[in-house]
């Protein structure tokens, strides 16, 4: 620690912080255009300029470290001023270089209420211009269909020619030119094709790139601002949802250290506007053919009248989207009638059932920053859960994650990983111990594996997760609290969807002697499975349900209520208050920013309002007695610790695995109905295709 | 200055290949600095490739960024930096005239007219492909003004006829020793010294005290011989 005097508060602080740091800890504020906690220090905006006593002119508080600084002739501790008269003209005249060329178009720029730029010249720069001469102008640069950019506002910050290449990986953004000249561009004017690109409008402190599907749609100080999370993906990243009226108008990240730092993916930012399109707002009932909107209760009539046929010829499956009290409260409503063929895992995945660690992440995310190998099997975490790839690729530049590995198919995961193979027929040589890379992970002192949920949605998938518990059994990951460097669980289940995790948490998963996933849809096929309900799962081609009579309760007009003979309008994410659990077992809560589009109702609202029509009616009556009953029957929902002998090597099945490649990710854009329902998402995936064919060229 | 940017599509080429000594060359600069430091190498390496060719093109910073494991991007910024990297084709030989204060004093002016006349105009490449010309600042050979670099070689105290008659003979295929056109020695008086002849200078008779007029009185020293 050194001593430090910061506007004569006397502090404490590391060595190897940086002044600016320093004296935000003394209270004292700093103004900063390019300084930024999560990336590199560049120093060339100069706004944050300070005095340093004995120092012959201001400095830049970020580019000093505590360290550095002398001691007085005494050894008295180092003295800092950062509000002395030197220091508010050194702001002044900064501010003054920087509005040299900055355009005075703040009434039609986005940025306007929320920019650095501006607040930092109202509260530090001189109240009137001097300058006479003319402004620079910089052509137009295209970024793509997500970023708007108006270059001839930007300040050279490089916050995003930083962004790019340390933390998303994508060394696509340069500053070309110098001095007045210079600009942030990429090569040949190329899109950024980065998943966490959206991260760049919040990052420039300026309205040089700002969001394009929100230009000209409102003011910050018009919105509603609601804390959520996201479900777009199973990280459960922390969100603010921005609303005005009854419209979401965008979605910003809020700081979460232990999951998302302060980043989010592209398809969490950007979904939004497929919150207002395809909304299913009335129920619908199939009638020769053709859907006619219903009433409520005519619907659950006729919803009521199809569950209670007998019990072995009616299933559910809860989708990606579902929400925890909705799959609790159907899960209740299934068990009053009896009825067994139920499962959460619409894709098929396989981790379910034993205890939690077999299927979460459990090192947790942050966890990942302290391994120093990792085996990466069937997963794509670039596409599956981005945010967690920029974790993955911090720990590996910051040299602590030496080794990484991947069985499945290789993609460009902007940082370097060891090709093992493509299919798990490779996980049997790691298991049996012979392949060399099980002497990595024997010898790393916090080995760690991620298993794709979605690699096990496959014939062999029982097999492959016991292969992957096998691994991590024999290869150390799994340390109990009792062992030498314990207690440390590298065994890690990724679940690239938000309701997986709270529907395994819940047992949503077939009874005794019940139908899963699979076995529903042959059933299906077969005419045995007459009646399936569908929460908010569009997992499922309508064609492999056969004749079967398809209930769907959901937000969103795709693959599920274009097949369904009944719909029952469910509220989206933004709609209702709903748990969702993130694959790392976080129990987090997304917020209603906006109410249910016309008659769709909460989703636990639905299977309450069921159960009283066919006479079961489930005990609660308010969505704060469902969450204590949810406790009272679950204790995951209760704050139960972990099992403390946790066996990976029982997970599965024991048996031969083939030697099919694992499938690679789905397009990152459209994992879902709201992203496929949404234009900005579309258009991503359309451009990503054009990219893709014109690199084949 | 303007924004320096790659040259239009129409005028890249499709491909670019280092020659073999290029090649070589490059290999000497790869081996200076350890393999994950590679892109240490791209300034000298750039300039290979503009020796070659005489200017950067698209595929050219292409193949450097490849042969340094750099984005491209990352070299383009190099390219764009520095404006001594000519970013169009040049003609075979570039005339760099310096316009700065002591050779504009010294005819600058005039040896530009001459440019514009045999050549066209500032950065056009001549219709025989011989020369480009450009006007650039100070060049550091302020004492033998004006002058102009061609190519890589500084040619000095040049005045509108010499200029016409180096041009004449380059575009003839002759080739023009640089330096001074002028009879002196590098930057020394033309002809003969004009300063520092006195004999005495270096005999030592000019040698002894001597005593400023306005320097101050001298005072007693202090007893403790000290000035603190």
């Amino acid at each position: 620690m050194v001593r430090l005097i910061v506007d004569s508060v006397e502090i404490d602080v590391p060595g190897e912080m940086n002044l600016l740091q320093a004296c935000e800890i003394a209270g004292a504020e700093i103004p900063r255009f390019c300084y930024h906690e999560r990336l590199s220090v560049a120093g060339n905006c100069r706004m944050c300029l300070v005095e340093v006593k004995g120092a012959p002119k201001p400095v830049a508080s970020c580019a000093q470290q505590v360290r550095d600084q002398r001691p007085g002739p005494n050894g008295e501790p180092p003295v800092i001023l950062t509000t002395s008269a030197l220091v508010r003209k050194a702001r002044a005249g900064v501010m003054e270089f920087l509005l040299a060329n900055h355009p005075l178009d703040c009434p039609i720029c986005d940025q306007g209420g929320e920019c650095d730029l501006q607040d930092q010249a109202m509260a530090f720069g001189r109240a009137r211009t001097r300058f006479d001469e003319t402004k620079r102008a910089v052509e137009e640069k295209h970024f793509g269909p997500l970023i708007k950019t108006e270059m001839t506002r930007c300040i050279q910050c490089t916050r995003c020619v930083r962004f790019a290449t340390e933390v998303a990986g994508v060394p696509e953004l340069g500053a070309t030119g110098r001095g007045e000249d210079m600009e942030i561009t990429t090569w040949l004017d190329q899109v950024v094709t980065s998943e966490l690109s959206g991260n760049l409008i919040d990052l420039c402190p300026v309205g040089a790139l700002t969001s394009r599907p929100y230009a000209f749609n409102a003011r910050p100080w018009e919105l509603r601002k609601t804390e959520s999370v996201d479900v777009m993906d199973g990280l459960g990243s922390a969100i603010r949802v921005d609303a005005r009226g009854q419209a979401v108008l965008r979605i910003l990240p809020r700081i979460n250290e232990a999951v998302n730092e302060e980043w989010i993916s592209d398809k969490a930012r950007f979904i939004w506007d497929g919150l207002a399109r395809q909304r299913l707002d009335r129920p619908m009932l199939r009638e020769n053919g053709r859907l006619r909107p219903a009433e409520w209760a005519e619907a659950l009539a006729l919803a009521a009248q199809r569950l209670s046929a007998p019990a072995g010829s009616v299933a559910a499956i809860a989708g990606d989207l579902a929400n925890v009290e909705g799959m609790k409260a159907l899960l209740d409503l299934l068990n009053s009638l009896g009825i067994q063929n139920r499962d959460c895992r619409s894709a098929g995945e396989r981790p379910g059932a034993g205890p939690r660690e077999g299927y979460l992440f459990n090192s947790r995310l942050a966890g990942v920053e302290a391994m120093d190998a990792l085996l990466l099997i069937g997963t794509d975490p670039r596409r599956e859960a981005a945010v967690l790839n920029a974790r993955i690729r911090k720990a590996w530049l910051s040299g602590q994650l030496a080794r990484i590995a991947q069985v499945g198919v290789a993609t460009d995961l902007t940082y370097p990983v060891e090709d093992l193979g493509t299919g798990p027929d490779i996980l049997e040589a790691l298991a049996a111990g012979t392949h060399p890379f099980f002497g990595v992970l024997d010898k790393a002192r916090r080995p760690g594996l991620i298993l794709g949920a979605a690699a096990t949605a496959r014939p062999d998938g029982a097999r492959i997760l016991r292969l992957a518990g096998t691994i991590a059994a024999r290869a150390g990951l799994v340390l109990h609290a009792n062992v030498e460097d314990g207690p440390w669980n590298g065994f890690n289940v990724l679940h690239a969807n938000a309701a997986r995790v709270g529907g395994l948490d819940l047992g949503f998963l077939p009874g005794a002697g019940g139908r899963d996933r699979e076995s529903i849809v042959t059933g299906a096929q077969q005419g045995s499975v007459e009646t399936v309900l569908l929460l908010h799962c569009d997992e499922i081609d309508g064609k492999d349900l056969g004749t079967a009579f398809v209930i769907y309760v959901g937000s969103h007009g795709d693959a599920g209520a274009s097949r369904a003979d009944l719909i029952l309008p469910a509220a989206a994410f933004t709609e209702q208050n709903g748990l969702f659990v993130n694959t790392e077992g976080r129990i987090q809560e997304a917020r209603r920013a906006v109410f249910p589009k016309g008659e769709a109702r909460e989703d636990w609202a639905i299977f309450r309002a069921l159960s009283a029509q066919m006479g079961k009616v489930l005990p609660y009556d308010s969505q704060g007695q469902l969450r204590k009953q949810l406790a009272l029957d679950h204790k995951a929902f209760a704050g139960a610790m972990g099992d403390p002998a946790f066996n990976p090597e029982a997970l599965g099945e024991l048996g031969p695995v083939d030697a099919i490649p694992f499938a690679p990710a789905p397009n990152f854009w459209l994992t879902n109905p709201v992203a496929r329902a949404s234009r900005t998402m579309v258009e991503c995936a359309a451009g990503a295709r054009r990219s893709v064919s014109q690199a084949a060229e | 200055m303007s924004v320096r940017r790659l040259a239009p599509a129409a005028q890249q080429p499709a491909s670019f290949t280092f020659a073999d000594d290029s090649r070589a060359k490059a290999q000497w600069w790869l081996t200076k600095y350890p393999e994950a430091r590679r892109a240490s190498a791209v300034i000298p390496i750039l300039w290979l490739v503009q020796k070659q060719e005489g200017w950067l093109s698209k595929p050219a910073i292409e193949a450097v960024a490849e042969m340094l494991g750099m984005p491209q991007i990352r070299v383009l910024e190099i390219a764009t930096f520095y404006t001594m990297f000519n970013l169009e084709p040049v003609g075979k030989y570039l005339l760099q005239l310096c316009g700065t204060t002591p050779c504009m004093l010294r005819g600058a002016e005039d040896l530009k007219t001459i440019c514009k006349h045999m050549i066209g105009p500032k950065g056009a490449t001549s219709a025989d492909g011989n020369f480009t010309w450009i006007e650039v600042e100070c060049l550091g050979a302020c004492v033998n003004a004006p002058m102009i670099q061609i190519n890589d070689y500084f040619y000095e105290d040049l005045s509108p006829e010499i200029l016409e008659d180096i041009l004449k003979r380059l575009a003839a295929g002759e080739t023009v020793p640089p330096g001074n056109f002028v009879r002196r020695d590098t930057s020394a008086p033309e002809g003969h010294a004009l300063t520092l002849i006195d004999e005495r200078l270096y005999d030592g008779s000019r040698g002894g005290p001597i005593t400023l007029p306005n320097a101050p009185e001298k005072l007693p020293a202090n007893a403790d011989g000290g000035n603190g």
